[in-house]
């Protein structure tokens, strides 16, 4: 007997009832799509997450005060006009510099029991800060250059301080005092993308704060915040020095992001090594189903066996063709539970409006795993088959 | 020339217990052309009788000669390839593939012979145009009649040009009028040559042959011509 025509035989097997074999290989299909599935929709989401954290840093550059040669004495080396001079350089989006302002009485609204709290920190920001931090406004603006150059006592909070403050409108046009100082609320942030530590703070404009409380202390000297276009960052970090100050580019220390590969780690896979169990148990599931059909074909098809051995064929023939059709099945539903797989891992992606990302190993492997699946689930079904007597099988 | 069938002392008892004797020790020769029949009730040892003969059991002791070969020496891979090509089979149940189509049904009959594909295809249609089905190569069995589904399985049965023909009960399904007809193809197959045996109730059907044995009780003698009422 030729190879091909055992083949044939498993095929025409198969064929012949499409609709039993399309139910015997459903377990596999199930399983199998759930394993690319898993595998697919992990790769997906970690790799989402990852290119998101990348976006954030990788358009991040932060310059550090470091105070020159005597940094005992305080002082900003950041000029005026800083936000603009960087904020020239192609490729920055917004730049700004921050300091926090000393440790001051803040009262908000002055209700009975409420005292004034120094826990509250006061931060001196340049107008571009506010705009490179990525804020989502919940309430009204944010101060801005003609704040800035004519030092108004203006304020915008962090959604954590105006609770705190017992801000919740800015409907009233409220006031908050700082050391005694009246400062008019002009905006609440509900949330920032960078230093949300600024949620807590109290943000006031940096000449407001340089003209009352004076420069950064030594201790904690000016930084500035510089958001870049995608790209730009290590070539606007070089820059950034000498467009400063032309004079004394030493006196900033430069931090660019790093680089965006080292980034790239997997995400936790505790969860995907949880669905590939659930898929595996699947897969077992789907060889038991196999098993249990072929093991039904078997017994229903003792004529045919029975003839087939009275035709001369050889036990290890009838097991072969056995075999064949459950490797067959288990492959095809391999190949189907592939393609099922790939379906929801894209349709996933789509709804997310993520970037859909399958390993292609495991699409190799998907076919091969039905393979085995099949060949597991046909062994017992076919050495089953290959010992019936043909005597026995064409009887009456 | 070596007669087709030798049984010398050949003899077959279920293993127990207790021990069933289904074939007393039994000498026979059929040669080439004949036209057997074995009669007998149903437990005689008829369908014993014809399992040995077509090499599907063994005899428990004595000889079993086909073709001049000596079975009982062969190994069970050589018995099976020697029943593949020198014995043909026709059931009472038929024993079609019923997803399968008439051509593919005979060339089923030489696919464990070692015969290429388009050879088995070819020598399928040929049996079929032998048996007078030559219109329907391509029908299922579900829309063939009886006696069509009994001529598909004797074109299997001739396809691999058999030293034998083994019939169990070939006219056992079939209404009188079809049986005619199957009959008459087997005899007209015995009259090309083929050596034929069948075993059957039907004393009609063992009318047609030349030679009629009777068994009973495991024991085989040779009856005289059984006159057709």
């Amino acid at each position: 007997m030729f190879a091909v025509d055992l083949f044939g035989e498993a095929l025409a097997g198969m064929l012949q009832r499409p609709g039993r074999t399309l139910l015997t290989a459903l377990g596999t299909v199930l399983g199998v799509g759930a394993f690319v599935a898993v595998l697919g929709l992990t790769a997906t989401a970690s790799g989402q997450i990852s290119s998101r954290f990348t976006a954030l840093v990788a358009t991040e550059v932060r310059v550090e005060d470091n105070g020159g040669p005597d940094p005992t004495t305080n002082d900003i080396s950041f000029p005026d006009d800083a936000d603009q001079r960087v904020a020239a350089i192609p490729g920055v989006v917004h730049a700004g510099v921050y300091w926090p302002a000393p440790r001051l009485e803040v009262t908000g609204v002055v209700l009975p029991g409420q005292r004034p709290t120094e826990d509250i920190p006061i931060v001196a920001a340049s107008p571009g800060l506010l705009r490179a931090l990525g804020p989502t406004l919940a309430q009204g603006r944010l101060y801005d250059e003609f704040h800035n150059d004519r030092a108004e006592q203006v304020a915008v909070l962090g959604s954590a301080a105006a609770r705190r403050l017992g801000i919740t409108t800015l409907a009233v046009r409220p006031a908050i005092f700082i050391d005694g100082i009246p400062f008019t609320v002009v905006g609440i942030l509900d949330d920032v993308q960078r230093n949300t530590d600024v949620l807590v703070a109290v943000l006031v404009p940096r000449a407001t704060a340089q003209a009352l409380w004076g420069p950064p202390d030594s201790t904690a000297r000016a930084k500035m915040l510089v958001e870049t276009r995608v790209g730009a960052a290590q070539v606007v970090a070089q820059q950034i020095p000498l467009a400063l100050r032309p004079d004394a580019p030493e006196l900033f220390t430069v931090t660019p992001p790093p680089d965006p590969r080292a980034l790239r780690e997997g995400v936790s896979t505790d969860l995907s090594v949880l669905f590939l169990v659930l898929a595996g148990v699947c897969l077992v599931i789907g060889a038991v189903g196999i098993a249990n059909t072929t093991m039904v074909a078997v017994l229903e098809r003792t004529h045919e066996i029975g003839l087939r051995r009275a035709l001369g064929a050889r036990p290890r023939h009838i097991a072969g063709q056995f075999l064949l059709e459950a490797a067959a099945t288990g492959t095809a539903g391999g190949l189907a539970g592939a393609s099922l797989g790939l379906l929801v891992v894209v349709t996933v992606a789509l709804i997310q409006q993520w970037t859909p990302i399958v390993a292609t190993w495991t699409l190799a492997a998907a076919p091969g795993l039905g393979l085995l699946v099949g060949l597991a689930a046909g062994a017992y079904p076919a050495t089953r088959a290959a010992r019936i007597e043909p005597v026995e099988a064409l009887r009456r | 020339m070596s007669p087709v069938v030798r049984l010398s002392g050949a003899a077959l008892t279920y293993p127990g217990p207790p021990p069933v004797p289904a074939l007393r020790p039994t000498d026979l020769v059929i040669e080439q052309g004949e036209y057997v029949a074995v009669v007998g009730p149903s437990g005689s040892g008829k369908s014993t009788l014809l399992n040995v003969l077509g090499l599907l059991d063994r005899p428990t002791a004595g000889r079993y000669e086909l073709d001049g070969w000596d079975t009982s020496a062969l190994s069970e891979v050589d018995r099976t390839a020697l029943r593949g090509r020198r014995i043909g089979f026709v059931f009472q149940a038929f024993h079609l593939l019923p997803y399968r189509s008439a051509v593919e049904n005979v060339a089923l009959g030489q696919l464990y012979c070692g015969v290429p594909r388009r050879d088995r295809e070819k020598a399928a249609v040929e049996a079929l145009k032998r048996v007078g089905l030559g219109h329907r190569l391509h029908a299922l069995p579900t829309t063939l009649s009886g006696g069509e589904r009994q001529r598909v399985a004797i074109a299997r049965a001739l396809v691999g040009g058999p030293s034998l023909l083994l019939c169990d009960e070939p006219t056992g399904n079939l209404d009188s009028a079809t049986s005619a007809a199957v009959l008459d193809l087997i005899g007209e197959l015995h009259a090309d040559g083929l050596t034929v045996v069948t075993i059957t109730h039907d004393m009609t059907a063992a009318a047609r042959a030349q030679r009629i044995l009777h068994m009973r009780d495991g024991v085989l003698t040779e009856g005289a011509k059984a006159v057709v009422p």
